[in-house]
């Protein structure tokens, strides 16, 4: 997209979050924990876009929150422009998210209903100081939106007026208002029709180009984040599983499942969709309360060795220049050395769903259990 | 004479105090047994509300649906609801969108399978939960036995539209309709799904109509595609056709405008104007005419009628006053 220059403006290490899973009325007994994400390291560069894609549920968008302090990571750092966020609270934190601004993926409720577009631009420029009397913040407004293509008489109206476009374009225009260094984009595009998904796209590549912003997307869909995306960061129940630039994870995924994920992507093209091959991964994504042991790919994975895929947890190492993969065998499913093979679907299951002694010490689920009829 | 021949069929939504409105205005097209039909296009188009029409899902108050569609001889629209609910679940199957919405919270995954064959085949209820364990062990569901006696909860995403496939086909019905079934899902389960579902097509011949937004879906699934745009068809071709040499500009928007995981990279979108909301309710004309790029003064006057395609060869039929121009090697390779 832009320049994208050397230095390192967010550097994640060893992040990890896990939520705990409450049992009971009164004792509230910890009973597990959901391993949301569970040791990331990665660095977005100034200037570029990171896309990071996964399937539901593998903590792409915990990951994303947990950047911006808006989930208290369990642990593991964040270090923004060389300040280390961690340990920052208070108003030096409030100060600090001004330069890091996130845009949700629904635009319906991530806007209040009952705010107008000028009240919830103004909104943060206010908390940051930035509205510095009615002239330069009225000029400020229009410019933001024309920056994102909205008439400037959207000010007065409110955000059931618009379309779904329109309104991610008012959620876009409010993350610019206080001039970050950072978007977080959670599914920006993922609520939209396809022929309005490609407007909002070009309008944060525009923006991007102009405001040189760098960008943290995360979505699902594959297609839209090799589009925007400079380099992409695979994730699989909670860890990164390959991360590399956004041509090499096409043309040379090296983790398994980045293979599997990208032959599953359907390509409008029949030219396309007849010739490619297709690996099927077998059963569901397991419960992120109970990951598998060792490699959390090992229960689908078609390459699955009999050694160390089941005990030991592979490591993210780089293979190429800039291209990092997390499996043991990835040299030699490279080069043809080991072949794919059937995987039988494994029940998925929560462990700490099952075990029925448990439950005794559980309590009972609700106050009306207790009391009885 | 095809499985199902829908003609002209027309959908519109009265309600006291407002404007009529047209959700399906004259859509009419052929299933053959075998055969995949897809109706793609963006929410609104009117393509869920077509199926509903067809299994005579839709209200009775304030809906006026006209036009016929025959299925195997029968005029569905016409039949009483006695005599529909004989036909669905029995011929007619459908799956939808939201797995989880569609079944019944309350009752075990078993019996909503055996339920099915139970009212259509007038099996007992051990007899018929033995055939739902067969069904869900056919969808590929693991350990079926053990799902019998659970509940939607506790099944996850792609296991609950399995569950759904296989209510929908208990009793081997002739045709099948599939509204958005993958929508919900994640791609690799997706992946499964469309596996299975071109999987069972193959091997009994069942006729299946896709509904989908999706068109790469569509792509690797449909003989036949049918392209809708504010209620009514505005385009139809087989697969291979109307993908090389989109004709309606709405369907080469569309194309453009989806970032494609093989394009190479820093290629440039280029969306299609405006959103659907611009032009409803529209009442004469081409629906399309307010985003479109090719639009002339005769769009917004006269509704195009659906004709063959007068330029590239093939089965095409096409409504647009003024189609985009197949790219001059495109048209050379087509002729020839």
């Amino acid at each position: 997209m832009t320049q994208v220059t050397t230095s390192t403006l967010v550097e994640v290490e060893g992040m990890k979050v896990h939520f705990p899973i409450k049992r009971g009325v009164v004792l509230d007994k910890t009973v597990g924990y959901v391993y949301a994400v569970d040791g990331v390291d990665l660095s977005i560069r100034q200037g570029e876009t990171y896309g990071l894609v996964g399937e539901s549920g593998c903590g792409k968008s915990t990951l994303g929150r947990a950047m911006l302090k808006l989930t208290e990571p369990t642990a593991g750092k964040v270090v923004f422009d060389g300040v280390d966020l961690s340990s920052m609270k208070g108003e030096p934190l409030r100060t600090m998210r001004r330069r890091m601004q996130m845009v949700f993926q629904d635009p319906m409720s991530s806007l209040d209903p009952r705010q107008s577009v000028e009240s919830l631009l103004v909104e943060g420029m206010r908390a940051h100081g930035l509205d510095k009397g009615k002239e330069s913040t009225g000029r400020r407004l229009r410019e933001l939106l024309s920056a994102v293509g909205l008439p400037s008489t959207s000010l007065r109206k409110y955000p059931h007026e618009f379309s779904g476009g329109q309104r991610q374009r008012i959620g876009i225009a409010r993350a610019l208002s206080v001039e970050p260094d950072l978007i977080v984009a959670d599914e920006p595009v993922s609520a939209l029709d396809v022929s309005v998904q490609a407007q909002v796209i070009n309008l944060l590549e525009d923006l991007q180009t102009e405001f040189g912003l760098t960008y943290l997307v995360i979505a699902h869909d594959l297609a839209v984040v090799r589009h925007i995306s400079d380099r992409v960061g695979v994730m699989y129940l909670g860890g990164l599983v390959e991360e590399a630039n956004s041509d090499q994870i096409y043309t040379e995924p090296l983790h398994p499942y980045t293979k599997a994920l990208m032959s599953a992507v359907p390509v409008p093209d029949p030219v396309v969709e007849d010739v490619r091959e297709r690996i099927l991964l077998a059963g569901d994504l397991p419960s992120p309360a109970n990951p598998p042991t060792g490699c959390r790919f090992h229960t689908r994975c078609p390459w699955r060795q009999e050694s160390r895929c089941d005990t030991e947890r592979p490591a993210l190492r780089e293979l190429a220049p800039g291209h990092k993969v997390a499996c043991h065998w990835a040299e030699d499913i490279r080069d043809g050395r080991i072949r794919a093979h059937e995987v039988k679907p494994q029940l998925t299951q929560d462990d700490w769903d099952t075990g029925a002694d448990d439950n005794s010490l559980a309590g009972p689920a609700s106050v009306t259990e207790t009391l009885g009829p | 004479m095809a499985l199902l021949e829908v003609r002209d069929l027309s959908v519109v939504f009265k309600r006291k105090g407002e404007e009529p409105f047209t959700a399906v205005d004259g859509v009419s097209f052929d299933v053959e047994p075998g055969q995949t039909v897809g109706l793609v296009g963006e929410s609104g188009c009117g393509k869920s509300v077509t199926s509903m029409a067809i299994m005579g899902l839709l209200a009775k108050r304030g809906v006026k649906v006209s036009g016929s569609a025959k299925f195997d001889g029968t005029e569905l629209l016409t039949l009483s609801d006695k005599q529909m609910r004989d036909r669905r679940g029995q011929e007619l199957g459908m799956v939808f969108q939201d797995p989880l919405s569609s079944l019944n919270p309350v009752i075990s995954i078993g019996l909503q399978v055996a339920e099915v064959i139970e009212r259509h085949r007038g099996l007992s209820r051990k007899e018929a939960s033995v055939q739902a364990a067969e069904l869900l062990d056919k969808v590929g569901i693991p350990d079926p036995k053990r799902r019998l006696s659970e509940y939607p909860h506790q099944l996850s995403g792609g296991m609950r539209q399995r569950a759904l496939i296989a209510i929908a086909l208990a009793c081997r019905p002739r045709l099948l309709i599939a509204d958005e079934p993958t929508t919900a899902l994640d791609v690799t389960i997706q992946a499964q799904i469309l596996a299975l579902l071109a999987e069972l097509v193959k091997e009994t011949d069942t006729a299946l109509i896709m509904i989908t937004h999706d068109l790469g879906v569509v792509a690797g699934l449909c003989d036949e595609v049918n392209v809708l745009y504010g209620g009514r068809v505005v385009e139809r071709a087989g697969r291979h056709d109307l993908f090389r040499v989109p004709r309606h500009p709405y369907t080469h928007g569309l194309l453009a405008s989806i970032p494609r995981l093989d394009a190479p990279r820093g290629e440039r979108l280029s969306p299609i104007r405006g959103s659907v909301a611009d032009n409803i309710p529209w009442t004469q004309g081409c629906a399309f005419a307010p985003r479109c790029p090719n639009a002339i003064d005769t769009c917004v006057e006269v509704t195009p009628a659906m004709e063959p395609d007068p330029v590239v060869a093939g089965e095409r039929l096409l409504r647009c006053h003024n189609p985009v121009e197949p790219a001059d090697r495109v048209e050379q390779e087509i002729l020839t």
